[in-house]
């Protein structure tokens, strides 16, 4: 089943035109890798998923970007509602400079739910479900700056999964970390996918092979390849592909 | 850490080890074969080895997808790396089986020269070679696995006593030329299937100890 | 020694006179009017109001005016200068309409105080008929801090890093929401280190003042922010030039309770920056 489906999606930002004809699926409950050499629009083509280039200005966008049914850049979309069905975790771990708790409740607290026990009911699910709760309950009041790189980068994925967003987008969530937080990341989406459609874009060819099931290659503003993983790197059709995939690429 | 890279490496050994028993499984049939000059089953054994070749290629594929997917590092590689020759011998003992079957089935229905007495006896032990090896491989056995090697030697003294004895009969009566020679075959086959038993034990000791070393 | 290190010795030697030479002059002039007012201070001068055409007594409506002054000015200023900031940095479209707009902002900084009087006494006095109170006093000052709280709002809110607002809105919150629960936390410090500027300067300031509040000699405390009042700068002024047989040590007494007052003030906004600060860590 088709999460997001993606026609002819062409973006650009003032003449530069960063996404060509993007036509792709994004499965749902399965991990989905976007890789590509720098520049390549993998990062700008995950914006457009939760609307996050609305930000930048000259940004214009034409083509279908589907999340099930709704056209998401139709006039009449509550992009703060998109948001919340389609959450985001960053390259760098952002956690605000609050409080563990206050963290993972922002989201909530801002479209209203207010009962300290709901909150709590909703920070203890969000923490366990990004394998931190454990390191954490006794300090929840604590500030989440005081967790190490590796924590941060799991309560920024409780945050959004506090949410209960039905797509979880990654933006190279594990190239600020060190290889065993790595790991610790890697299995918690691996463990999510059994609940969430998630889409990541990693630098990482490694990352992308290990934890993916599906694999989108990017050249160029272009989508060059999108199979099974397992095909992408093992036998890739496009020439292309072969070369990024075997490090001959440049 | 990394559960389904551990899971996927636990479903590669158990391939592994049903491929193991089928090989297990061939060589007694084809012994039985021969034993009780069975034509049936000296075609069975056709059967069993296609299926042989077709599970060497799913563990063949499982381990590339591994090694391109997961990128197995330190013993993970040499287990997997491993894994791909090993199969190489299972697949290698199942052909031996298929040239025993087609001898029986060239023998026919023709009475023996001689009663088979070495013959089985050689074919019990490299059977228990390779179940030896490979449980050897499944726990990591150094021990068990160099008792492969020890085993060999006797398999190929019964070999060695085959032979004279054969080429002694045929010196003395010419009309048995042809199955005496293709009885050595089956001997010869025999021991191929006991070598390659070996092959798998040195394997096993390059996996727990990274030292590729020759027993025999 | 070699040449290259030489000139180190030379550079730092220079560098670390040039540092002195700004030190010491402040340490000079602070530790003179100490020095020469401190004798002055008493409970009844701060207390007191002034006698004898101010030649004795205390200097208490001079105290208050000042106090009323930089609150009104602060009041009025801060959330004007941080909502012109939010908007330049979080709503505007960066162009040449918000570039003009912070060179005019620039600009202003620069313009002398006694225009700013001229044009307070021109708008808030005589045309809103305010009339000369602490109210046009305030405004006046305000609208002169207000570059100072506007330059130093926008470095704040631009150092909130971009990644917050990001997180802040990817998880679905509004862009007020953001700006309310995730920015302005995070720069409050430094925005209220504009503020301490800006307190420094409406505090010191004579000339707007003197065209907009000042009661030259009004020994009671100010009724309404309607009223006039005096202010400290501005005594000071007056006693130091403007009364004949003025006794020295009132003058010093006054400046040291001014340069006290502002000190105050400073610690106070000191205090609370540091408590946004140690929220935003904690």
């Amino acid at each position: 089943m088709s999460k997001i489906s993606v026609k002819d999606l062409n973006l650009f930002y003032g003449d530069f035109q960063a996404l060509k004809n993007i036509t792709l699926n994004i499965e749902e409950k399965k991990v989905t890798a976007l890789i590509g050499p720098s520049g390549c629009g993998k990062s700008t083509f995950l914006r457009s998923l939760n609307r996050m280039n609305d930000l930048i200005d000259g940004v214009k966008i034409k083509g279908d970007l589907k999340l099930e049914e709704q056209d998401i850049y139709q006039k009449d979309v509550d992009v703060v509602a998109l948001r919340r069905r389609v959450g985001m975790v960053f390259q760098k771990p952002n956690p605000f400079p609050k409080s563990i708790y206050e963290n993972v409740a922002y989201g909530p607290r801002r479209y209203g739910i207010k009962t300290r026990k709901q909150l709590d009911e909703i920070v203890e699910k969000s923490l366990k479900k990004a394998a931190l709760w454990e390191e954490v309950k006794d300090r929840l009041s604590k500030s989440a700056l005081g967790l190490s790189g590796g924590q941060q980068q799991r309560l920024c994925i409780a945050r959004a999964l506090a949410m209960e967003p039905e797509v979880l987008l990654m933006d190279e969530p594990t190239s600020a970390l060190d290889p065993i937080a790595t790991a610790k990341i890697e299995e918690l989406i691996v463990e999510l996918k059994k609940e969430y459609t998630i889409v990541i874009v990693t630098h990482s060819m490694q990352q992308a092979a290990r934890i993916s099931d599906e694999t989108a290659f990017f050249l160029m503003g272009e989508v060059v390849e999108v199979d099974t993983t397992q095909k992408i790197f093992t036998k890739p059709r496009d020439k292309r592909t072969e070369d990024y995939v075997t490090g001959r690429f440049g | 850490m990394r559960n389904q890279f551990v899971r996927q490496l636990n479903d590669l050994n158990i391939k592994l080890l049903k491929m193991g028993a089928m090989v297990q499984e061939i060589i007694e049939v084809a012994v039985k074969a021969l034993t009780t000059q069975n034509l049936e089953l000296a075609r069975k054994v056709y059967e069993l080895d296609d299926d042989i070749d077709n599970i060497e290629l799913e563990i063949e594929l499982e381990c590339m997808n591994l090694i391109a997917l997961q990128q197995p590092m330190a013993k993970d590689l040499r287990v997997i790396g491993t894994v791909l020759k090993i199969i190489t011998d299972l697949e290698r003992m199942g052909d031996h089986a298929v040239n025993i079957a087609k001898v029986v089935l060239e023998i026919g229905e023709e009475p023996f020269v001689k009663p088979l007495i070495d013959i089985p006896k050689m074919a019990k032990l490299a059977q228990a070679m390779v179940k030896k090896s490979l449980d050897a491989f499944m726990n990591a056995d150094i021990e068990l696995a160099r008792e492969v090697a020890n085993d060999d030697e006797a398999v190929d003294e019964i070999y060695e006593k085959i032979y004279t004895e054969l080429i002694n009969k045929m010196i003395a009566e010419n009309t048995i030329v042809k199955q005496a020679t293709n009885l050595i075959f089956i001997g010869r086959y025999l021991e191929r299937i006991a070598d390659h038993a070996t092959n798998i034990g040195e394997r096993v000791i390059f996996i727990e100890t990274g030292e590729n070393i020759e027993i025999n | 020694m070699t040449k290259k290190q030489i000139q180190e010795k030379i550079a730092f030697t220079v560098l670390t006179m040039t540092m002195f030479m700004v030190v010491i002059p402040t340490l000079l002039i602070i530790g003179y009017i100490i020095y020469k007012g401190i004798g002055t201070i008493s409970w009844e001068f701060i207390t007191a109001m002034p006698r004898k055409g101010m030649r004795e007594g205390g200097i208490l409506p001079a105290i208050v005016g000042t106090i009323y002054l930089v609150m009104g000015t602060i009041i009025l200023a801060l959330p004007l200068g941080v909502g012109s900031a939010i908007y330049l940095t979080e709503y505007a479209k960066q162009g040449k309409v918000t570039r003009l707009i912070r060179l005019a902002i620039m600009n202003l900084a620069g313009v002398p105080s006694v225009v700013y009087g001229l044009f307070g006494l021109g708008l808030f006095v005589y045309f809103l008929n305010i009339g000369t109170s602490i109210l046009a006093g305030a405004l006046t000052l305000a609208c002169l801090i207000l570059p100072v709280v506007i330059t130093a709002s926008e470095e704040a809110l631009k150092s909130v890093p971009q990644s917050y607002r990001e997180a802040s809105l990817a998880l679905g919150a509004t862009k007020l929401q953001t700006i309310q629960k995730v920015v302005l936390p995070f720069a409050m410090p430094g925005i209220l280190t504009g503020a301490i500027l800006g307190i420094g300067r409406a505090a010191g300031e004579t000339a707007p003042i003197l065209l907009t509040v000042a009661a030259f000699f009004l020994p009671r405390l100010p009724k309404s922010i309607f009223d006039q009042a005096m202010a400290l700068p501005y005594h000071l002024y007056i006693i130091s030039t403007q009364v004949p047989n003025m006794p020295q040590g009132i003058q010093y007494g006054t400046a040291l309770t001014l340069l006290g007052l502002v000190s105050i003030f400073f610690m106070l906004a000191t205090v609370i920056r540091i408590k946004f600060k140690m929220a935003n860590r904690a």
